[in-house]
């Protein structure tokens, strides 16, 4: 079974987000592999174990992504490939990156992509579901159970909370949502025998893409920080006292009930 | 300065959602002299017709097929496109909902066009459509704007508001005959977890469980106090972490992020990771035994002291003022 897994590199969802010139500042601060990604990457060497196959994790990035890519195959991933943005714009969006994606995977054979539902930083979880329309391939996103018998998929999905069970054919993507699974610790074997497995490079010219195809199909025009959040006030006395406040102030000065 | 807009309204359980009267709102900021055409697709939608002409709407498009009374990624596409190549949007705006997010990135590459997705306000600067969306869970937001072609973008619900109600307003429904074919996904089954209860999203009032609810126990004041004020039961990781509660109610970075009007944050320390997915509601309220948990930072009001012995005056109070006391 050929396994992929699209992942991507993101920023610890215990970092505080700083604007610098327009950016986002990325100077010191942690990066991780998306969480929602790992649920792709633990489900892919799951179903790697059940049925015997391949597991390869894809990123689109720079090289600061090998260190994650390394991370994925420590858990047990047999390879990793790196798309390499290098030659690209400043500005990327989903497009650009599905389109890499596409490029690669039309000379993959596949039988399932597995994918994060979404990554924490950007929000905006099209990737996925753009590299499906692009392969023409069918998708289910935001996944909590996965079973695969020969090329049928029975798949739960978490609509809004309801569970939502379906079939369907490989060759699929899906998305991962939370209560997939949980995600592995990289293990000190799993790390050294990471070190050894194949991390490949590919840029433009590899792809067969150029740059003007690519450009971005949406602009950012600014980036800003909420207003700070003030703290409020301390209520005082016994829990009744308090409550009694409470009510006054939500309907005197807040005006919520 | 005009532009016809196709909004997708959508209902759920026999009712449309509010985000569709919202979208239909936000297709009005930029319509300009141009038309909103709202889309309904389902089995037996046409009826919902009225409601959104008189929430804005110009004129309706309705979609009906057997096959459309579930969502299903390959039917609704299916529909988009035709309606699409008939009607030639010059923008397009569907809600960010679990359907919203699975359909629109991916006619969004069928139409090789930009998407802006889960944006939660909409102005026009010229020409430009400028749209704002969070980034980092709302950590910080950005503004960005679609290059050229189809304006299309995904609209969070509860932010943009519905216009009123205008029952003066009259407007055409067309139906629109939809040809689907090759559909993949079969849908086995559907369990409703969420019968009678107030979708996160949408919810106005939020009653909030951490770990300091110490047990899935623990959560049956949280739920009360919810239902006296109409409002939805939500968590944080660590709650979920414990299995004290289902992931679907996961507020957070990882988990929904969420902008009720009313947040009651109930026994949550308030880790960076959580707050990124609540701090942008209008008015959060903490109660917390330890005064110096950082969710005290960005509650309006918080209330020091136990959470067993707070709710259930609170439930009390709140009942009172319901009833008009």
């Amino acid at each position: 079974m050929n396994i992929f897994v699209v992942m991507k590199r993101t920023f610890d969802t215990e970092e505080k987000v700083e604007i610098k010139d327009g950016r986002v500042d990325e100077e010191g601060a942690e990066f991780v592999i998306n969480p929602y990604d790992e649920y792709a990457i633990e489900e892919a060497i799951v179903l790697k174990e059940a049925n015997d196959g391949e597991v390869t994790v894809v990123t689109v990035g720079d090289e600061e992504a090998e260190k994650e890519l390394r991370t994925a195959l420590a858990m047990g991933a047999d390879k990793a490939v790196l798309l390499d943005t290098e030659d690209l714009d400043d500005e990327v969006d989903h497009y650009t990156i599905s389109e890499m994606l596409a490029a690669y995977f039309k000379n993959q054979e596949f039988d399932i992509i597995l994918g994060g539902n979404v990554a924490v930083d950007d929000g905006a979880g099209q990737v996925a579901p753009r590299l499906a329309e692009l392969l023409d391939i069918n998708q289910l996103t935001t996944i909590t159970k996965l079973d695969i018998d020969g090329t049928k998929a029975t798949v739960e999905r978490d609509v809004e909370g309801d569970v939502e069970v379906v079939e369907t054919e490989l060759p699929l993507l899906v998305t991962c949502q939370q209560g997939l699974n949980e995600p592995r610790y990289p293990s000190l074997p799993g790390i050294m025998k990471a070190k050894k497995k194949p991390l490949e490079t590919l840029d433009l010219d590899d792809l067969d893409l150029d740059e003007d195809e690519l450009e971005a199909k949406t602009k950012t025009v600014d980036r800003f920080l909420p207003p700070e959040k003030q703290a409020g006030k301390k209520l005082d006395g016994e829990p009744a006292e308090q409550v009694e406040e409470l009510i006054k102030l939500l309907r005197t000065e807040a005006k919520v009930i | 300065m005009s532009k016809n807009v196709l909004v997708l309204a959508e209902s759920k359980d026999g009712e449309l959602r509010n985000v569709s009267f919202e979208v239909i709102a936000a297709g009005k900021k930029i319509a300009g002299e141009g038309s909103v055409k709202a889309l309904l697709v389902g089995e037996n939608v046409a009826s919902f017709s009225e409601q959104l002409i008189q929430q804005g709407a110009d004129e309706v498009l309705v979609a009906e097929h057997s096959d459309l009374k579930t969502y299903t990624t390959d039917a609704y596409k299916q529909v988009l496109l035709q309606v699409i190549e008939s009607e030639s949007p010059d923008a397009l705006l569907i809600p960010h909902t679990s359907s919203g997010k699975d359909l629109a990135p991916r006619l969004a590459a069928k139409l090789s066009s930009g998407l802006v997705s889960d944006v939660v306000d909409i102005e026009e600067v010229g020409e430009e459509v400028i749209f704002t969306r969070p980034i980092y869970s709302g950590k910080a937001f950005e503004k960005k704007s679609v290059s050229s072609g189809l304006v299309f973008a995904t609209v969070r619900p509860n932010n943009i508001a519905a216009l009123e109600v205008d029952s003066s307003r009259s407007g055409e429904t067309k139906e629109v005959s939809v040809d689907l074919k090759d559909l993949r996904t079969v849908i086995k089954d559907i369990v409703k977890k969420t019968s009678g209860k107030v979708d996160l999203a949408e919810a106005k009032v939020i009653v909030a469980g951490g770990r300091g609810v110490k047990s899935a126990d623990g959560f049956k004041p949280l739920e009360e106090l919810a239902d006296i004020l109409g409002g939805a039961v939500g968590a944080s990781r660590g709650a979920c972490d414990a299995e004290y509660c289902d992931y679907s109610l996961q507020i957070g970075q990882t988990g929904k992020v969420v902008t009720p009007e009313l947040y009651i944050a109930v026994g949550i320390s308030g880790a960076i990771q959580h707050l990124a997915g609540m701090s942008n509601s209008k008015v959060i309220v903490a109660i917390n035994k330890d005064e110096e948990a950082p969710i005290f930072d960005v509650a309006d009001y918080g209330l020091v002291g136990d959470l067993f012995d707070i709710l259930p005056i609170l439930t009390e109070e709140f009942k009172k003022v319901k009833a008009g006391a």
